[in-house]
């Protein structure tokens, strides 16, 4: 993937950035994702928070809910993809309809997990993300 | 009113909740048919549906219950605010799924939550809800789908 990360232990480092509106479910995403080179730099619990924390931090990946007050998911990643291209985004959501589905990799989205998940299918997008 | 196969929607959802999420498979009762509001343990998460369908979907459980889910998600912290946030995000993963078989014009709302086992619930006069009975472990919760 492309992006502007550092070095971490020799490999490359990039900037994690995780949105839900459940504490519970930023808490277990950053828990359970395995990767020495993704650095968490910021969680939000809303596409305004997830807005600002983006300006502030410019991360490389971000895991993005879909249903969350104030500013939806699907809202939330054009504007992330405005701006920065090259951004990563991994919807993590229940909402299990094609059609959410399509919208969202129009929008910019590059992947698409349903919740509930496992921690293998979890990595296993994360890693087809960074690819 | 609810068709068979829009139930069985349910019912798969919530089973297939626990399997990943827990990793431990709930069995579900027999789903019944009741008019008004059925009872609810401590925390209820409710998720108000729109679009072609409207009404309800509301998960509610015991503390206790809530409380090993928690363990089995690796959860370390068991405030009433986590709770609360738990019994939300069970309510909106089982409904996000239903749209697998719905369609995107069932909408979904952002979960609201009460506590305490005698709440307002939000109910039209003369709704009829149906029940999913759910047992995990030595617990019992409903999913409780009340849609016209």
């Amino acid at each position: 993937m492309s992006g502007n990360g550092g070095a971490h232990n020799g490999k490359r480092a990039y900037k994690l950035m995780i949105v839900d509106d459940s504490n519970i479910m930023r808490r277990r995403i950053e828990r359970s994702q395995q990767f020495e080179e993704l650095q968490l730099v910021g969680t939000a619990g809303n596409g305004v928070e997830a807005v600002e924390m983006f300006k502030k931090t410019d991360p490389d990946v971000v895991t993005m809910d879909l249903t969350m007050p104030r500013m939806d998911g699907i809202e939330c990643i054009g504007h992330l993809v405005a701006l920065k291209p090259a951004v990563r985004i991994l919807v993590i959501s229940a909402l299990a309809d094609k059609a959410t589905a399509v919208e969202a990799m129009e929008k910019g989205a590059n992947g698409f997990l349903n919740k509930p998940f496992t921690d293998r299918q979890l990595n296993e997008a994360i890693a087809e993300l960074m690819r | 009113m609810l068709y068979e196969q829009e139930l069985k929607t349910f019912v798969e959802g919530t089973t297939n909740f626990f399997e990943v999420t827990a990793q431990q498979p709930a069995s579900i009762g027999s789903p019944y048919l009741m008019e008004g509001s059925p009872s609810v343990h401590e925390y209820t998460g409710v998720i108000n549906i729109s679009g072609k369908r409207e009404g309800v979907v509301y998960f509610t459980a015991p503390k206790a219950m809530l409380t090993v889910l928690l363990m089995k998600m690796q959860e370390n912290d068991f405030s009433h605010e986590t709770m609360r946030d738990l019994v939300g995000e069970v309510a909106n993963t089982i409904s996000g799924n239903a749209r697998r078989d719905f369609g995107r014009d069932f909408v979904i709302s952002v979960p609201s939550v009460l506590t305490g086992e005698k709440p307002d619930m939000p109910q039209k006069p003369g709704q009829r809800s149906f029940i999913i009975p759910i047992n995990w472990r030595s617990h019992s919760a409903k999913l409780v789908v009340s849609l016209s």
